[in-house]
């Protein structure tokens, strides 16, 4: 084996071998970075003509902002002719409480399924499995009856608890997969010092933290960007969400390409700011096989 | 300790732990699921209450002249929809993870780069590029022509011949990101060992891919089928950005998703009808779940024994 290792490497000094290993080293970067720029492209051309005047953003597209270019007219109308900062504050309220609510009784829950033999231990997780596939939109009609008969129509509350119920089912597989994973000593030597089973939760619980924090992720991304449910279950001025706000208003404004373009950008920017600070842990949750 | 517990009556401490999920996920998925397919077989009288219906508003659905060709018409989108993210999307994300896995330098970059479309909401991205292709813009059309392709230029979006192929490119464009990380994941994961006997006995790096790798990596391409089958026939948001409740032009972008939408809450000449609604809801859970039961009953299970 060692030898035919041997013979390759000597071959390797030749020119046209050296040219053909250069030609094959550039060309996946050629092919990354073409569809790296077909990714950024668009939304570079957003972001860069919401600061130009509505003349520049026609007359020359391409180009930068230049202090004659330059405007903020876009970002004037947006803040003054629409309410963004409540979307947005709706959109955090809905995200982060259902997001701590999911991870909270999930957590519970998948515990319990991981640690304690009880009949109907195994019919139960697969119960709670079913809707991983299932998308919950499909029930939206008797969502929506539930929703009138317990006055929860055009609430937050209503949007949090029917995002709690479709983010529990993939929580709940993933994490009794951790759960599983700690050691039983742990557990036992606890016992033993008489902690309660609760005791014992809040013990084990921290060591599964890196799996709540990729979970907390994959939940955000859904919710923060779900159209369907505010637009069905929530529409009101007062409870729309960013996405359904961003909808509402460039409805509106579709003429307006400053306020259009103003409002995607400020749509867009924090997310993709919350995108590049855990993006290395998000991606690498998938990849080292945290979520699978 | 188990033992204990299993003896004693149902220990409370279980129940605490369990009641909350089981609850919340039983009365706002479950529940509210089976009550549509319940509706789905209800119809609302003259005196505004239920009657039972039977099989009658399938039957409606299915063969109405009116809204017969509107449910098969969107079906067949819905499968070109579909059938575009298979070959367009899941291709383009393996060739990106093949070339990510290969070792290549700056691979957390381009991940990071190239995963990023798929965090933004789908609203987001539709009016992007909407605003990208309108020829009032121009900025497609001037893209064209700087390569001299100016006459390959239309209003693809406002054609019916073009828009469905249009609208399903750029969901393709966001989503290219999951089947790219779902495959590089798998990819990484297969021991060197194998790659290395493999480069001993001289095969070409496509060789070994196709050969070697791809095979390894079956498992993925079934979940990655899966997910894109269970996103694309639940699919709305695109379309009712780009195209509205209507999904024109004519609706040629129509899919199962704007048509439940548009069936349950009405549109400006139709009013709303919450039980042919409930009876599209019911035909794409009946879709759905015939994907999820061939990929876990026919893929994972041939799967298994090629493995063997």
């Amino acid at each position: 084996m060692s030898n035919s290792v041997e013979e390759m490497k000597s071959t390797g000094p030749s020119l046209v071998y050296r040219f053909q290993r250069t030609i094959e080293g550039v060309i996946p970067h050629l092919v990354l970075l073409g569809y790296a720029a077909i990714v950024m492209f668009p939304i570079i051309m957003i972001v860069v003509n919401s600061f130009k005047n509505r003349k520049a953003i026609f007359g020359m597209p391409f180009q930068w902002p230049t202090p004659e270019t330059f405007s903020l007219i876009g970002y004037e109308t947006v803040i003054e002719r629409s309410t963004f900062h409540l979307y947005f504050l709706n959109s955090i309220i809905v995200t982060l409480v259902a997001l701590a609510l999911t991870l909270l009784i999930g957590s519970m829950a998948a515990f319990a399924l991981a640690e304690y033999q009880f009949p109907g231990n195994a019919l139960l997780g697969l119960y709670l499995a079913i809707g991983i596939m299932i998308p919950i939109r499909l029930g939206t009609v008797g969502i929506l009856n539930l929703m009138v008969q317990f006055k929860l129509v055009n609430t937050l509350t209503g949007l949090i608890l029917i995002y709690i119920a479709q983010a529990l089912p993939l929580t709940i597989f993933i994490l009794s997969q951790f759960f599983r994973q700690v050691p039983k000593d742990l557990k036992d030597a606890a016992r033993i010092d008489g902690a309660s089973e609760y005791r014992i939760f809040n013990l084990v619980l921290p060591l599964v933290r890196p799996a709540l924090g990729a979970i907390g992720i994959f939940t955000m991304i859904p919710i923060w960007n779900d159209l369907w449910f505010p637009l069905v279950i929530s529409p009101s001025s007062k409870t729309a969400t960013v996405t359904l706000g961003v909808q509402q208003f460039l409805g509106q404004f579709v003429s307006d390409w400053n306020a259009v373009l103003s409002s995607l950008t400020m749509a867009m920017v924090p997310i993709l700011i919350i995108y590049l600070i855990f993006s290395r842990q998000m991606i690498s949750s998938i990849t080292e096989g945290a979520i699978k | 300790m188990r033992d204990k517990s299993s003896r004693k009556p149902f220990p409370l401490h279980i129940i605490v732990f369990l009641a909350p999920s089981v609850i919340i996920y039983t009365l706002f998925m479950v529940f509210p699921l089976l009550d549509s397919l319940r509706l789905s077989f209800m119809t609302v009288s003259e005196l505004n209450t239920e009657v039972f219906a039977g099989l009658q508003n399938y039957f409606t659905l299915l063969t109405d002249e009116i809204y017969a060709p509107r449910f098969w018409g969107a079906l067949k989108n819905n499968l070109v929809f579909f059938l575009i993210h298979m070959v367009v999307q899941n291709s383009i994300g393996l060739l990106l993870a093949a070339l990510l896995a290969s070792g290549i330098k700056g691979s957390w970059v381009y991940r990071t780069v190239l995963f990023m479309p798929t965090v933004l909401s789908v609203v987001i991205i539709g009016f992007i590029w909407q605003l990208i292709l309108n020829p009032l813009w121009g900025v497609a059309e001037s893209i064209l022509q700087a390569v001299g392709l100016e006459q390959l230029f239309k209003p693809w979006l406002g054609l019916p011949e073009y828009a469905l192929i249009t609208v399903s490119l750029i969901s393709v464009w966001q989503f290219v990101g999951i089947p790219m990380i779902l495959f590089f994941a798998a990819l990484i994961g297969i021991p060197d060992e194998l790659m290395e006997a493999a480069r001993v006995d001289g095969a070409s790096g496509w060789q070994t891919f196709w050969r070697i790798k791809f095979p390894l990596i079956l498992p993925t391409v079934g979940i990655v089928a899966i997910l894109t089958f269970v996103g694309n026939f639940n699919a709305f948001d695109l379309i009712y950005t780009m195209k509205g409740a209507n999904a024109g032009p004519d609706f040629s972008t129509d899919i199962m998703g704007t048509l439940f939408y548009r069936t349950f809450f009405g549109q400006q000449l139709q009013l709303g009808n919450p039980t042919m609604g409930a009876t599209v809801a019911a035909m794409m859970f009946v879709i759905i779940l015939t994907g999820v039961l061939i990929y876990t009953f026919l893929w994972q299970r041939r799967i298994q024994t090629v493995e063997m």
